[in-house]
């Protein structure tokens, strides 16, 4: 099998994988970045099939000129399955059918977050997405001109996805989101501290113009014959049903830790241990953005920049950022705060409402397991729940929220992969240089 | 919960998850082996019990008569086939020798060329962890009761000592650890680690319990590490890709040269599976004993008996070693010769004052 | 307004789509109303997260079962199939 060396390698081209990439590559290192997507940009910046209709990103496109301009090489479309001993990891090419391996002198993971999503009635109807889910989907070509779009769940990110989709032609009835208007209040003033985070806001207020924003409020459920017709919603006291074709619905963020646990990260509260250095447990490997904590895009660039420089041994310089990047933690734990889940949200399933999308476990099954003295492997053991592909990525963060549930292990592969692929004949690419791209816009 | 039925006042300490060891780990497989003649008789006895209790058992038991299908490579492995047939004729086991033509209508998608094999219709899967759930639910629901998340770390005398410092006493103690001996030190069982993948869902990709014949061969080498064709279609649609064989690696950790070999024996039978998506990798660890036989009855501790050591047949022999078991506990005469189990064959010289 | 975009013919469920150069085979299953698959109690499911994690888009590409659609590039000429 090919494999190539790198004295820094970087999982995640997301805002930490590029800024660290733009500061590891100082001075002549030679820096990889590997990532599962075409193209750079992680998820606030995933590339969109019609982004040359969309007005410019400022700070997307600073921090994809510094990435372009460091000479870090970009292999995009790979996703990390597997480490091997000695600082080796394998990838797959889902597109393509092909493997291949890096191996590394320091890494650092910037794997960044996905949606939490909690079950509700009617949840698994077609026409109910994520809500960064429904925004990735768009930009991968989902036209959504015209439709009529719920947003509901919780986290800032609903604002800005409700913004986008607007841009995108979509018609957004309401937002719905889940904390109350005292708890978020007080996030706002924390933010007064910080104007340019204030600035975002009110770009996006501006193209919502006219868009209810309910504090307070989340789904009943959601209804219609084999596709999406409404949804009912609630704020505790009355009830109400919107018409709409899609809701677009994620409960905030959850971290991507499955890589960094594989790898013998130290974890702490769901979340990949890092000291002001941005370094984990484990001798020469380093974390930055999400993994370590949901903060938000500057946390995550500065975190990455951080780590950029300790590869490379710039302690000196990574220690210079660490008041800030200690501050923005800071931000990201007040966020976490206001958007703390109610126990509502924790209610909305009913008996028969499915919690494991691949195996279709329902709630009325595990319920009874958990009041019982059981775990999380009982319930995989007896009711396949997390036993599907998606590994339990979907549902492991939902009955962590739901019953304490937390998952135990992470085995290699972290993702499906053809059969071949564990053969010791792979369809492998050995020309990886040339394969190699910096593709980003 | 054969001692349950059998009226005995039950208690069961589990330090982890019930079913969550090596069962949860196996294929699940009720297959009639033909190693030795007291396995021979045992799995014949185990598949028997598992036939009778066949309308009883819980769907989440996902019990199949799926049939097993020895598969023959070449003229050689076909007068195994042979042999085979006559083997399982002896006891009554029925069965049914498939030539190239008629291998291929059962399973097209094993590759072209193969000689033939012997199909064994009465042959099982059941899922595991679920039917160690149920016995345990069974016996729980006839009065038993389960003591969670505590280790036993000693047990003789009548007495079983637990890690926090309590203790339980009992007539009898039966010693069902897997491959875990602390409790009786002088037992020799070796951990036999084994790889199985599991596919996504292919609906009739595969209809029987594929075995290649050679598997015998490579199973009971009882050295060196060893990989067969081994492919089981589930309820679900799934496949279980199996196998391999080794000793003195006890970490759980994916072996990859060994997960390559067991791969690509199973791409040179079954070509198209290449293509299939694999959602997880595993090991586990067969308990094997150095007579290659279960170990089920009684210890020099009048109050000590044992059921362990059950090697890759667990699931097979399992009602069957805990009928003999209960025959043990109460006396009774068997339904088979039990004398081959008895822990005795294996003692050490130093066991006796253990 | 740029000029008009390349675009992409694939078939889904035998019938032809057309969608944006660039997009994911995703965009072609939810154009064309197609669900993904259908799950192990026999659901309809479409995409839900979009950047592969979910599993709920998988679909038949080219003969080949469980691809996720959402991290698959059309291509000119693909055969996509819902999965049952
Ligand atoms: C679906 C979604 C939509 C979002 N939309 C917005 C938005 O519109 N506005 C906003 O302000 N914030 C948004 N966020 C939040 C935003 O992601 C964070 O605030 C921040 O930018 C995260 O940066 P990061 O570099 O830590 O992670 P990310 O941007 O998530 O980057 C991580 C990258 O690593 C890749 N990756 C992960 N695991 C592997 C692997 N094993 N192999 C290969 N590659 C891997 C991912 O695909 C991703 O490209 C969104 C988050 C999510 C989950
Ligand atoms: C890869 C593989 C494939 C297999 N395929 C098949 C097959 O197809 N067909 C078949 O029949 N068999 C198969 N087997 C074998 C079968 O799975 C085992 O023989 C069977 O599961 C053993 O059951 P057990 O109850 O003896 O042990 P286990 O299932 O290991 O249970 C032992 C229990 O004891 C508990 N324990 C451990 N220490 C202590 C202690 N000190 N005190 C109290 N409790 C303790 C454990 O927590 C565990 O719950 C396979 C095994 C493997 C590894
Ligand atoms: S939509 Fe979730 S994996 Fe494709």
């Amino acid at each position: 099998m090919s494999s190539q060396h790198w004295d820094v390698l970087i999982v995640g081209a997301g805002p930490a994988g590029m800024a660290a990439a733009a500061a590891a590559s100082q001075g002549g290192h030679r820096v990889a970045v590997l990532d599962e997507n075409p193209a750079a940009g992680g998820q606030i910046w995933r590339r969109g099939w019609n982004d040359d209709e969309h007005k410019p990103d400022a700070a997307r496109q600073a921090q994809t000129g510094k990435f372009v301009a460091s000479g870090a090489t970009l292999f995009h479309g790979r996703r990390v399955v597997a480490a091997l001993a000695q600082g080796v990891l394998e990838t797959w090419n889902d597109a393509e059918n092909v493997g291949e391996r890096f191996a590394y002198d320091k890494l650092i993971l910037a794997t960044g977050a996905r949606e939490r999503f909690l079950p509700f009635p009617g949840w698994t109807l077609p026409g109910v997405f994520g809500a960064g889910g429904l925004q990735a989907l768009v930009r991968n070509g989902y036209d959504v001109r015209g439709k009529r779009v719920a947003v509901a769940g919780t986290g800032p990110l609903l604002m800005a996805i409700a913004a986008h989709l607007q841009e995108d032609g979509a018609k957004v009835l309401s937002i719905c989101e889940q904390a109350p208007l005292s708890q978020l209040v007080s996030f706002a003033t924390a933010l007064l501290k910080r104007p340019g985070k204030i600035l975002q806001g009110l770009s996006l207020r501006s193209s919502l113009r006219g868009v209810a924003y309910r504090t307070g409020s989340w789904p009943v459920a959601a209804y219609g014959a084999g596709q999406l017709e409404k949804v009912e919603f609630t704020d505790g006291k009355r009830r109400w049903e919107v018409d709409c074709d899609l809701l677009a619905c994620g409960f905030h963020l959850v971290p991507n830790i499955e890589l960094p646990a594989l790898l013998g990260c130290a974890l702490e509260d769901g979340c990949v241990r890092v000291d002001a250095l941005q370094r984990t447990s484990v001798e020469h490997v380093f974390c930055a953005g999400e993994p370590t904590g949901v903060a938000g895009v500057d946390a995550a660039l500065l975190q990455g920049e951080a780590a950029g420089l300790m590869a490379i041994g710039l302690t000196a310089q990574a220690q210079k950022l660490s008041a800030r990047v200690a501050s923005e933690r800071g931000f990201g734990a007040a966020m976490e705060k206001a958007f703390r889940l109610r126990t509502e949200v924790l209610q909305m399933a009913a008996k028969d409402t499915i919690v494991c999308r691949c195996e279709d476990v329902c709630y009325g099954d595990l319920k009874a397991l958990a009041d019982g003295q059981n775990t999380w492997t009982d319930a995989k053991l007896q009711k396949r729940c997390g036993m599907g592909p998606c590994q339990g990525r979907v549902c492991g963060p939902a009955v962590e929220a739901l019953f304490g549930w937390k998952n135990a292990s992470v085995r290699p592969p972290i993702f499906p992969l053809p059969i071949s692929a564990l053969s010791s004949e792979p369809q492998l690419r050995t020309d990886s240089n040339s394969a190699a791209l910096q593709e980003i816009q | 919960m054969e001692c349950a039925r059998a009226g005995l006042r039950v208690g069961v300490v589990e330090p982890r998850v019930p079913g969550g060891a090596a069962s949860a780990a196996g294929m699940g497989h009720v297959v009639v082996m033909d190693d030795s003649p007291a396995q021979l008789a045992l799995s014949r006895y185990g598949r028997e019990l598992w036939q009778k209790m066949r309308a009883a058992l819980p769907d989440s038991v996902e019990y199949e008569q799926r049939g097993t299908l020895w598969v023959a490579a070449d003229g050689e492995e076909m007068q195994e086939v042979y042999a085979k047939q006559a083997t399982y004729t002896s006891i009554g086991v029925s069965s049914q020798v498939l030539d190239e033509k008629a291998l291929a209508q059962a399973e097209p998608e094993l590759r072209k060329g193969l000689a033939g094999g012997l199909l064994v219709p009465e042959d099982a899967v059941v899922y595991p962890p679920a039917a160690a759930r149920y016995f345990l639910d069974e016996a729980i629901a006839l009065g038993a009761k389960l003591i969670r998340g505590v280790r036993p770390v000693e047990a003789a005398k009548g007495i079983v000592r637990l890690q926090d410092g309590s203790a339980l006493s009992a007539g009898s103690i039966v010693i069902a650890t897997g491959v875990d001996t602390s409790l009786v030190p002088w037992i020799t069982v070796q951990p036999r680690k084994g790889h199985l993948v599991i596919t996504d869902r292919y609906p009739g990709f595969v209809h029987h319990q594929l075995v290649e014949l050679g598997y015998l061969k490579s199973a009971h080498k009882l050295t060196a590490d060893s990989v067969a064709f081994n492919v089981q279609p589930r309820q679900t649609g799934q496949l279980l890709i199996g196998s391999s064989r080794q000793y003195g690696d006890a970490e759980h950790d994916v072996d990859n040269k060994i997960l390559k070999q067991m791969i690509d024996r199973a791409c040179e039978y079954m070509p198209r599976i290449r293509d299939l998506s694999a959602i997880r990798v595993w090991t586990g660890f067969r308990a094997a004993t150095p007579n290659k036989l279960p170990l089920i009855g009684p210890t020099p501790d009048p109050t000590v008996f044992l059921a362990m050591g059950f090697e890759g047949l667990g699931i097979t022999n399992s009602p069957a070693a805990a009928r003999l078991l209960a025959d043990h506990l109460l006396q009774r005469e068997s339904a088979i010769d039990r004398d081959p189990f008895l822990p005795a064959h294996v003692f050490r010289g130093e066991s006796a004052h253990a | 307004m740029p000029e008009k975009r390349k675009e992409v013919l694939v078939q889904v469920n035998g019938m032809p789509v057309t969608v944006p150069a660039g997009a994911m085979v995703s965009a072609a299953l939810l154009q064309s109303n197609a669900p993904c698959r259908s799950s192990v109690t026999g659901q309809p499911r479409t995409a839900l997260c979009g950047m592969g994690i979910c599993f709920e888009c998988r679909a038949v590409i080219d003969g080949v079962a469980h691809r996720r659609t959402c991290q698959i590039p059309c291509r000119e000429g693909m055969v996509v199939e819902t999965m049952q």
